[in-house]
């Protein structure tokens, strides 16, 4: 597994823990039922403190990526696909929220915005 | 989980100097850095702990027994390094391990003479032809290899150069993937603490300013730089300090996302155990 924390970003080192597992679950690349390495070790072996690794896997377990289990340690959860698609429309609602609420201020029409969704589709292709 | 050491209104009065009721708690497991400018009190409140002073008031406990009472059986189960220590200048490290081997009762020649090699130390040399950065890395050698539950270290990292602190940091958080051992250093090298720390307890001026996790400390704090004409909009219970520079000011915030949804300020950076230091040592409150 890899993990690449920046020290200079600006978001908090268990957040970039926490998000490059969470992908990896989602991607399928750590598997439901696999073992992650230990609080203590993964500290070690990232040079960061023990709370920040605790407080990753805690997130993690919040939001049914990884579970627990008492005296053993931290496992990929069995993932619900659907459910992490849920959350990753969650964060595109917010986003354009944010977009909604700058076009209105500024009296650009939806029209306008939605031409800018297809130019920014088009580039993709 | 448990504290492996409280420390209670510890207060200590010298003529020219007062420790004013410092109180802490670091738990098991964890890693506490104690900073502060020299002469703050960081020194003294180690040795308070270690009960090597005299005449100072409050409540010590560590593995939860107090440590004037109970000191011989706690002596056994701590790791120290001292930054005035000593070892007789003739000693070789070999003969330390002798020494050593009568003082501990958990003495492990076996994992003292690993670290020697690891470190690159030669065993059969007097003390006296080491260089500073060689002692150190001695005398930390000596603190842990007796399988201690708590290290006490004060400036454990001055004089190594960045490489030998780096095999020093590695061997400290070897040192706590035993979760029943915890580490307190102080030091004024606070990127050794930024990255390792999980709590900073911040002295100054034998008082406490703050103790408080790192990653709180870190992932919240901000410095926000500013012209006059912005700083002069901040209400002053909305920061904590602030310095005013040639070109700009910098203002000290707790927490730096609540701030700039108050004021949408241009530019909060996040801060460094440093800038920390400096900014509440030289800001105006």
């Amino acid at each position: 597994m890899e993990i690449i924390i920046s020290n200079s970003s600006g978001v908090p080192i268990y957040e970039q823990i926490k998000e490059q597992i969470k992908n990896k679950i989602i991607s399928r690349e750590l598997e439901s039922g696999e073992m992650l390495p230990s609080i203590r070790s993964l500290a070690k072996d990232l040079r960061c403190s023990v709370i920040t690794t605790k407080n990753a896997y805690e997130e993690l377990v919040k939001e049914g990526y990884v579970v627990t289990i008492p005296a053993k340690g931290f496992y990929v959860a069995e993932i619900n696909i659907d459910l992490a698609r849920e959350e990753q429309l969650k964060k595109i609602e917010n986003l354009l929220d944010t977009i909604v609420n700058i076009a209105k201020v500024n009296n650009i029409s939806k029209d306008t915005i939605s031409d800018m969704l297809d130019i920014f589709y088009e580039e993709d292709k | 989980m448990g504290d492996i050491l409280e420390v209670k209104d510890l207060s200590k009065r010298y003529d020219d100097f007062e420790l004013k009721n410092i109180s802490f708690n670091l738990p098991k497991g964890m890693i506490m850095g104690l900073i502060g400018e020299n002469g703050a009190g960081k020194t003294t409140t180690i040795k308070a702990i270690l009960d090597i002073i005299k005449d100072y008031k409050g409540n010590i406990k560590i593995f939860g027994l107090s440590n004037r009472k109970d000191d011989k059986r706690i002596k056994e189960d701590i790791g120290v390094v001292l930054d005035d220590m000593f070892f007789p200048e003739i000693l070789t490290p070999t003969d330390i391990n002798s020494v050593m081997k009568d003082t501990f009762k958990n003495w492990d020649s076996d994992l003292y003479f690993k670290y020697l090699n690891d470190f690159s130390l030669p065993k059969s040399k007097q003390v006296k032809t080491f260089s500073r950065g060689m002692r150190k890395k001695l005398e930390i050698a000596v603190a842990i290899s007796h399988h201690p539950k708590l290290l006490i270290l004060d400036e454990p990292t001055s004089g190594l150069d960045p490489i030998a602190r780096n095999e020093v940091i590695d061997i400290f958080q070897d040192f706590i993937q035993n979760e029943e051992c915890s580490i307190l250093i102080s030091s004024h090298i606070t990127t050794d603490l930024e990255h390792i720390a999980d709590y900073i307890t911040f002295i100054n001026k034998g008082e406490i300013l703050l103790s408080k996790t790192k990653d709180e400390l870190l992932d919240n704090y901000g410095i926000v730089k500013c012209t006059e004409k912005e700083f002069k909009n901040f209400d002053n219970k909305d920061y904590i300090r602030y310095k005013k520079n040639k070109y700009d000011y910098e203002v000290l915030v707790e927490n730096k996302k609540e701030f700039n949804k108050i004021y949408k300020v241009s530019t909060i950076d996040k801060v460094t155990l440093e800038d920390l230091m400096v900014l509440m040592i030289k800001g105006v409150e």
